[in-house]
């Protein structure tokens, strides 16, 4: 990564209104140089990354051109890219290598810091390149992340160990090759994609999908199996599924009859109506494996009812079907049994969805994988089923690791319950802000009576248009939020803020997140470090709580407040922590030395 | 934990002990020492197995001049599985504590085609022709023959077990039917042949219903069984049924095809015996003239299906001399055949009594009562002679026989029923003839007489004194219990009204109704979004469950019941059934949920456990009441009505209710679990099907909850959930009722606390 560096096509601008110089950027790890197209041109410049302060850049699907903005002290460095692409490319790297320069700029400091406050040294930890590589990757592929570490590393509330203490699991390499999630397939049925009629000619219309294909090809192994014999030896890829969904609407009409007798004139065609003979010979395999206690097929080899002719054949409590045709019936309930197969199994196969020939062979390479003994587990399972759980000391189970892939969806989710919450708790106790003080509130009101008073009622003191506006606004803005907010699940209230705000509240949520698991995790305070730690963590908190207390006050008023609230109060909480902690302390250092306090 | 019955010290497996469980175990005991028959009903959930195990297991340890053997019928291999699962965990902690005296030996045993471990005879598909494939390879003559010319093949799992003679005996322990073929192939022993001879040796003993009750089978493997033992029919609430299966035959148009081709093929045979080997035949003859039937003690190969009738209405008479040469044999039997068919070919529903069909038969066929009562051993004899080891082919002619020596040998309590097409498929001519038991009592009392105790227990046997009556028995203790709980962990519900408020059922005319298909799916699909992991419904039948599954499918509520839970469905199949079971418990193990869409009388309600995740809600659709119109069913009513005073409505109520507790007990296994029952219909509400419930659950079905719609369904489904996920006294010992005893709570009190306890 050291020796990477990115190369773009940019023009360089010195304010937004400037029209910009065309030239090259390059960026390596400690630096960045811009080269104008014109090389007479003065806007040519080398700024090394330590210097620079921040980095903004716009957003995609915004309005405005892709442009990222370095600046330091004095100056900013206005970059537009040809591409969002290009853009993302160098916004990445700046962070980057901002983070790293950071660090160092840290370190020294750092340094400083121990040798000035004597004693509170941390074993300083000595890290490896590669270690430092993962984190540095970490901080790369997650933006949160690199944010977060941006904010209170770079200024200095956390320190870096602190910081990446707690995110032990992330450094973990092994549980990071395996966190990422993999989507399976829908549960609903693909198998009835509905044909499509038009109502005017004789035709129906079929959609297929590359996903809709792969997932053919799961849960029809004979379907597959026929693509990879056919295609493209003997027909063309179009004329195969053509086939197939002829089979599917004969298949759809229910007339086994007809199915069967356009299957004897067609042999291929016969492939997609018959049984699946592939099926067939898997279900024998499994069944061998299957868990003994719920295997029904043993039943049938013991049981002597079961030998023909054996018992009453025709009797009230048993069950008569019809079954003609068997070869061409095809019933809902194996297709449904075959579904909830095919999707427990998961995706097997990890490839590129658009080519179906790649996909079929991948797919028949990860059947013939997938073919483990679990004959541990299976008897594991057994006596873990028949002992009576409480009636003995409890066993723990072994836990998966719940993965969230996005955290922010969690938020949302849980943005719904708490103002639910909020919201019974709040319909007692209207709170108003008022920003008059009484006096003037008194003031206001004698002034209205005397008004009253000199020229009687006659005229209302406010026109009664802009009363009733005012009334239907506060009345239409309040109850709508009361009442339709954590009502529907689907939409969250962070959804109808601005895009502005919503992303501040996001941020501030996460740093709160952050700066309270290290503040909550440094309880009981036992050592100096720790207390000046919590110090710091609480100047940052208090920091937060006003720039909350500031996003309140914008127009989105109610629906900001809802969201602020929570947060505000586990900071209240930590705050008052905090104080009691402060005063407990004192008084206990106050009682064990009492010569030093008089 | 270890604790006093009486003078009896047991040895049971867990800490704890819930208070039923030693309730059980001493009315068990005093059963036990009163060597009588007992009944005995306990919720499902309350550890009856584990029970019942430990206490005759200590019984034995505690009397060892007298040891008492165990025999543990269940329905179904995966029960017998289960069983044996639970016996290996107490067998390991009565090891521990008591050291090497405690040991015992259990075996399972089924048939050929779950303990073979031949690869080459594995390769048949069904039981029939494993066992067919078997005896080509280990009948005495096929061996015989293999001795002179080592082309012959020969099992060698079987040969090496002979070799080993004596030697041949399992170690104490207890084994599965897999630690038997693992254990066979470790030595190169055949497992079938080795459990079928530790039977008699060991002390405990799993197997199937059938291998007591159906006297083809029981005389084979359970006679030699001593007195002395205990017989036990776990999750006996179906037991009257079984008995009637066991003696009923039915015979179909492709029977009588396939009796005309073994009777072909046997008279080809006797024609070559004739030129090569006439001596065979005339030792045959012989033997027949000094009456034994049997041909004396038959390798234990040789064995066949033995007698169908029971072992004391057999006649040890001399076969009658009509039939002791071969071909006089099959000429007789041709003549049944013939007029079975001629029967067969009948326009209207025919019903008669056996001993009017006996007199038509020999008018019309020439064959007397007494030939026909001998014809299942002469065939065998014959069949051995001729030495034919494809038994599965001859299947068709021993139906003949079997139901020609039933028919011969019984005057009541059976009758014989022709029906030219079912019922409800008028359209298709389907004749069969059918004889059929209408007693429960036949089967099973050889049973009763011989063993000392027998134990008849399950979760669901209300009412209770209906079975001493059906089975004809007079037990010492029949007692049923309830379920002591620290929490309602049972949440039964009566739905009458769908969504819309109209009522649902599956009433014949209102099954097919659109509004009461749509009410069920609604029902289903509000429940799938609120209750977690598995859901278990049961229909009426799968002709009812495949028809309201596809309109659910055409409407558009399967794919949204999709949405949130994956769908399995039972079907006759039982290898796709036991596949979609697997996926099913997959499904609800990791996280997904799953719900299992299944049949009231069918496999799965017989023996599947939908306990914890594996079933929150069960959702029973309708009453599953039997076919009405049954010939059948009509006769067996007017025979139960016409002996012993039961009315029809009473009966078939019974009958249904049972199915129906059945389906819906199957959630629960212990007190740490729970789960949501519905019974989904209009009827459930009506005061004479209730009651027919079991006391367990009827004393959790609040009045609040008899009459519901589906709203009201969904909010009390919402509230109880919220409330099982809250922490709980699992003990009790707040509210001053025990619901969980340790060891010191149960040296404190005597059994008689124990006992009101529970009353």
């Amino acid at each position: 990564m050291s020796c990477r560096q990115v190369v773009k096509r940019a023009s360089y601008k010195s304010k937004i209104k400037d029209p910009g110089t065309p030239g090259v950027l390059t960026m390596t790890e400690n630096k960045f140089v811009f080269r104008p197209n014109d090389p007479s041109s003065a806007a040519k410049f080398d700024v090394e990354f330590k210097h620079i302060t921040g980095h903004k850049n716009t957003k995609e699907g915004t309005d405005k051109p892709p442009w990222l903005n370095l600046s330091d002290k004095d100056r900013c460095y206005i970059f537009e890219f040809g591409s969002f692409h290009d853009l993302h490319v160098c916004r990445d790297f700046v962070g980057n290598a901002l983070a790293k320069s950071g660090e160092a700029a840290k370190a020294s400091s750092a340094a400083k810091t121990t040798s000035e406050k004597s004693g509170v040294t941390l074993p300083d930890e000595q890290l490896s390149t590669a270690e430092m590589q993962l984190r540095m990757k970490l901080l790369q592929e997650d933006s949160e992340l690199q944010k977060l570490h941006m904010q209170f590393v770079i200024s200095g509330v956390l320190t870096e160990s602190e910081f990446w203490a707690t995110r032990k699991k992330l450094l973990d390499g092994d549980s990071r090759t395996k966190s990422k999630q993999r989507v399976g397939f829908r549960s609903s049925m693909i198998l009835d994609t509905k044909p499509m009629t038009d109502g005017r000619m004789n035709k129906v219309t079929f959609n297929l999908t590359p996903e809709i294909k792969y997932q053919i090809f799961a849960l029809k192994p004979a379907v597959h199996q026929a693509f990879l014999t056919l295609v493209p030896s003997k027909m063309t890829e179009k004329d195969f599924w053509t086939k197939y969904f002829r089979a599917e609407y004969l298949h759809s009409t229910r007339n086994a009859v007809a199915a069967a007798a356009e299957a004897a004139e067609d042999e291929e065609l016969a492939i997609f109506l018959k049984e699946d003979a592939i099926l067939a010979s898997e279900a024998r395999r499994k069944i061998r494996r299957v868990d003994p206690t719920l295997d029904m097929e043993a039943d049938q080899g013991d049981d002597y009812t079961h030998l023909p002719d054996h018992g009453i054949f025709r009797d009230g409590s048993k069950d008569v079907m019809e079954l003609q045709n068997e070869l061409y019936r095809r019933t809902l309930s194996q297709d449904l049994n075959r579904q909830g197969a095919v999707v427990l199994q998961g995706r097997t196969v990890d490839v590129d969805l658009e080519d179906p020939r790649t996909v079929a062979e991948a797919l028949m390479q990860s059947r013939r994988e997938s073919d483990e003994s679990a004959e541990q587990d299976r008897l594991d399972r057994i006596t873990r089923m028949t002992e009576i759980e409480d009636l003995q000391e409890h066993h723990d189970h072994p836990v998966a690791q719940l993965c969230i892939k996005d955290p922010r969806d969690y938020f949302d989710t849980q943005q719904v319950n708490a103002l639910k919450t909020l919201d019974d708790s709040r319909t007692g106790t209207e709170q108003k802000k008022c920003s008059l003080t009484t006096e003037e509130a008194y003031g206001s009101l004698r002034e209205a009576i005397s008004k009253i008073k000199s020229i009687g009622l006659k005229n209302s003191t406010v026109a009664p248009e802009i009363a009733i506006t005012v009334l239907n606004g506060l009345t239409q803005n309040i109850s709508s939020t009361k009442y339709q907010l954590g009502k529907n699940p689907q939409d969250s209230v962070l959804d109808s803020l601005p895009n502005k705000t919503k992303e501040e509240l996001l941020h501030h949520w996460m740093s709160i997140q952050e700066l309270l698991r290290h503040f909550w995790s440094s309880y009981p305070i036992t050592t100096t470090y720790l207390s000046t730690k919590v110090g710091r963590l609480k100047d940052a908190m208090s920091q937060i709580y006003r720039q909350l207390e500031e996003i309140k006050q914008s127009d989105f008023r109610h629906q900001v407040s809802l969201l602020v609230r929570p947060m505000h109060q586990a900071l209240d909480a930590a705050f008052q922590h905090f104080d009691a902690d402060l005063q407990k302390r004192a008084a206990r250092s106050g009682g064990e030395t009492p010569n030093g306090n008089s | 934990m270890k604790f006093q019955v009486e003078d009896v010290t047991v040895y049971f497996p867990y800490d704890h002990i819930y208070p039923e469980q030693y309730a059980y175990m001493l009315e068990l005991k005093r059963a036990l020492d009163a060597k009588g028959h007992c009944l005995l009903e306990m919720p499902t959930g309350t550890g009856k197995t584990i029970a019942l195990l430990s206490l005759i297991t200590s019984y034995t340890l505690s009397k060892p001049q007298n040891p008492v053997k165990l025999i543990y019928c269940t329905r179904t291999v995966h029960e017998m599985e289960k069983t044996l699962a639970e016996l290996k965990v107490l067998h390991n902690y009565q090891v521990k504590h008591l050291g090497p005296q405690a040991q015992i030996l259990a075996v399972g045993l089924s048939s050929r085609k779950n303990l073979c471990v031949n690869p080459t005879v594995l390769a048949a598909e069904n039981r029939d022709s494993v066992d067919a494939a078997c005896r080509k390879l280990t009948a005495s003559w096929v061996r015989a023959l293999a001795a002179e010319n080592p082309n012959v093949p020969t099992c060698e799992f079987f040969e090496q077990y002979e070799k080993a003679g004596s030697g041949a005996v399992l170690p104490p322990g207890v084994y599965t039917l897999q630690d038997l073929r693992a254990y066979g192939k470790q030595r190169g022993w055949c497992p079938y042949f080795l459990a079928r001879h530790m039977v008699q040796f060991s002390n405990v003993v799993v197997y199937s219903y059938q291998y007591m009750l159906d006297p083809k089978v029981a005389g084979i493997i359970s006679k030699e069984m001593q007195k002395e033992s205990v017989v036990v029919f776990d999750e006996a609430h179906n037991i009257d049924n079984v008995c009637i299966e066991a003696l009923s035959v039915s015979v179909r148009r492709q029977t009588l095809e396939g009796a005309r081709r073994n009777l072909s093929k046997m008279q080809h045979e006797i024609e070559r015996f004739k030129a090569t080997d006439a001596d065979r035949l005339r030792k045959e003859y012989n033997r027949l003239v000094e009456g034994l039937a049997q041909g004396g003690n038959l390798p234990l190969t040789d064995t066949w299906l033995q007698n169908p009738a029971l072992p004391e209405d057999i006649l040890k008479e001399a076969v009658p001399g009509n039939i002791r040469k071969a071909d006089h044999f099959v000429h007789v039997l041709r003549r049944l055949v013939q007029y079975l068919e001629g029967r067969l070919e009948t326009e209207n529903v025919e019903k008669e009594g056996p001993v009017g069909f006996v007199a038509s038969v020999s008018t019309h066929a020439g064959i007397d009562q007494k030939t026909l009562k001998f014809c299942y051993d002469r065939l065998h004899s014959l069949m051995m002679t001729l030495e034919i080891t494809d038994t599965d082919e001859f299947l068709h002619i021993q139906t003949i026989c079997d139901f020609a020596t039933l028919v011969g040998t019984y005057t009541r309590g059976f009758s014989i029923i022709i029906e030219p097409f079912d019922e409800r498929m008028p359209h298709i001519p389907d004749p069969v003839l059918q004889l059929s038991c209408h007693d429960a009592s036949l089967a099973i009392k050889p049973v009763f007489d011989r063993f000392q105790s027998v134990v008849i227990t399950s979760g669901t046997l209300s009412p209770i004194d209906l079975y001493p009556r059906l089975l004809n028995f007079h037990p010492v203790v029949s007692r049923s219990f309830t379920m002591s709980l620290t929490r309602d962990c049972i949440c039964p519900m009566v739905l009458t009204r769908g969504s819309d408020q109209l009522p649902v059922s599956t009433k014949f005319d209102m099954r097919s109704d659109l509004g009461v298909v749509r009410n069920y799916g609604r029902l289903l699909l509000e429940m799938v979004s609120v209750v977690p992991d598995g859901v278990v419904c049961f229909f009426v039948s799968y002709s009812y469950m495949d028809g309201i599954v596809n309109s659910w499918n055409e409407n558009g509520i399967l794919k949204e019941i999709m949405q949130h839970k994956l769908v399995f469905i039972e079907t006759q199949d039982v290898v796709e059934t036991t596949l979609a079971l697997d996926n099913y418990r997959k499904a609800c193990d990791c996280g997904r949920g799953a719900v299992f869409l299944s049949v009231a009388r069918g496999k799965v309600a017989e023996g599947i456990d939908f306990d914890r995740h594996y079933g929150r809600l069960v959702i029973m659709f309708g009453i599953p009441f039997q076919y009405t119109l049954s010939k059948i069913l009509l006769a067996r009513l007017e025979y139960l009505r016409d002996t012993f005073q039961i009315k029809e409505g009473d009966f078939l109520t019974f009958d249904a209710l049972r199915q129906a507790a059945q389906c819906v007990g199957r959630v629960i296994r212990s007190k740490a679990d729970y789960g949501m029952m519905i019974f989904a219909d209009k009827r459930y509400s009506r005061h004479d099907k209730r009651s027919k419930l079991p006391g367990w659950i009827l004393s959790h079905l609040r009045d609040a909850h008899l009459n519901l719609s589906t709203d009201m369904a969904l909010h009390i489904a919402r509230e109880f959930l919220r409330k099982m996920a809250q922490p709980y006294d699992k003990a009790g010992s707040v509210s001053g009722r025990k619901t969980l005893l340790s060891q010191e709570d149960l040296e404190k009190m005597g059994e008689s606390i124990a006992d009101e306890m529970l009353r």
